[in-house]
């Protein structure tokens, strides 16, 4: 009881749909930390997203009644460079020994070494992103993951404003158009190969 | 209006730079607007560098565990600025080279102190996979032993001992190569990357449209 909750806002600025994401669950997760009077670190390796960051979390602790209890140091701003901010992240979770990590965001190298970092500290641990090539490494050491699309969708989710969570059922359609075309072209493609005849070619010729 | 102006201006730069990405002619708004960006993110710097001398100074004048990283935080914080920026400025530096050309001593720094610094923490990656892996790649369910016999074939024949023993032992023609270049990473990793990339690829246009719409708004905070 009473460690601090660590958020990562991961590598990229805020033209990142990732960043913005990101800070959205943060607004969600820093206004639970207010409402149960649990301190929260939340850092940033870039001072744009410091500057948002820092907003989200002052609103969260106002909204839930305890602008009092928010800090300037609740939000961090770490360093630039990639390494220098797996450092910075590192040694506040050996030093403060936070109870949850949450790394959300657009992450590269960095992702194992925060995450083996925090799962030895023994914190509850909770990912997200959408690069591919970083989410075995999350799946491996947290104890949660949100894979690709649901970063995006968390945030609405965790709102509860119907519009939002209506636009998740977006997604779904989206998604299901795509996996149709993708069947029915994989399928063009194969008579292609197999008998140098496809619906996509008989098309191209009547229109030229 | 706090609220409202913020999504005013979010409302008017994304419809903006949509369609000047799909009007050859109005590129330009693009590069005009990613210059404000720069513009806006130097003033952003002063209020991170003022936020990490509050915070690391604090802790120093508290005597807070760990406290005396927090002096070399700011003492090479103070020391790159000075040697990039102030000695330049007060006519200490090398006249005729700019602070980042090689041989001066911010290059000197960059080459020797932070160089090293990056690799370090790089190379911990290393042991952290190897730690990372011998959890994950545990014979638990059928699905674990897949992964774990998938991974063992791809990490064994990967490398240059793994393809000498295939080559010593299978016949001719028979290349684990392209199995594994084929099957393994062009098909099922390929096929798993894939799905995941354009599941990604919907998300971030719905978050993109929620964020331009004025729907999305919790990143500004208060809501």
């Amino acid at each position: 009881m009473g460690k601090p909750v660590l958020y990562v806002t991961g590598l990229a600025d805020v033209d990142d749909i990732q960043t913005l994401a990101a800070l959205s669950i943060l607004s969600h997760v820093a206004k639970k930390t207010a409402e149960y009077d649990t301190s929260i670190l939340a850092t940033t390796s870039r001072a744009v997203t410091f500057s948002a960051a820092q907003e989200v979390v002052r609103d969260a602790f106002t909204i839930a009644g305890r602008p009092d209890s928010f800090s300037v140091e609740s939000v961090r701003y770490i360093s630039d460079d990639q390494f220098g901010y797996a450092a910075g992240v590192d040694g506040m979770m050996v030093r403060e020994q936070p109870a949850a990590n949450f790394y959300m965001g657009k992450f590269y190298a960095e992702s194992l070494i925060f995450a083996e970092t925090g799962y030895a500290t023994g914190a509850i641990q909770i990912a997200g992103t959408a690069q591919a090539n970083q989410l075995p490494f999350f799946v491996a050491a947290c104890d949660y993951t949100l894979i690709g699309e649901e970063l995006f969708a968390a945030s609405a989710y965790l709102s509860g404003d119907p519009l939002q969570v209506g636009s998740l059922r977006g997604q779904d359609v989206g998604k299901a158009i795509v996996m149709v075309v993708l069947v029915l072209a994989s399928f063009d493609a194969t008579l292609q190969v197999l008998f140098d005849w496809s619906f996509t070619s008989y098309l191209g010729a009547l229109l030229s | 209006m706090k609220r409202q102006i913020p999504l005013l201006i979010t409302f008017l730069s994304g419809i903006t730079l949509v369609i000047q990405y799909y009007v050859l002619p109005l590129n330009w708004i693009g590069k005009t607007f990613a210059g404000w960006f720069q513009a806006i993110t130097a003033f952003a710097y002063v209020l991170a560098a003022i936020s990490l001398f509050a915070v690391n100074g604090k802790k120093i004048r508290d005597r807070a565990p760990g406290w005396l990283y927090n002096i070399v935080l700011l003492v090479s914080l103070t020391a790159t600025l000075y040697m990039g920026l102030i000695c330049d400025f007060i006519g200490l530096g090398y006249p005729g080279y700019q602070p980042i050309d090689e041989g001066t001593a911010f290059d000197w720094m960059f080459q020797y102190i932070y160089n090293p610094l990056s690799a370090t923490m790089f190379s911990l990656t290393a042991f952290f996979i190897a730690s990372a892996s011998f959890r994950a790649f545990k014979a638990r369910s059928i699905e674990s032993t897949l992964l774990l016999s998938t991974a063992f074939i791809v990490m064994i024949f990967r490398v240059p001992l793994g393809e000498y023993l295939w080559l010593k032992v299978m016949p001719d023609g028979w290349s684990i190569s392209w199995f594994i270049d084929t099957f393994i990473m062009g098909g099922f990793n390929n096929a798993g990357q894939r799905a995941i990339q354009i599941s990604s690829a919907i998300g971030l246009i719905s978050v993109s449209l929620k964020i331009i719409l004025g729907v999305e708004r919790s990143y500004l905070g208060g809501e």
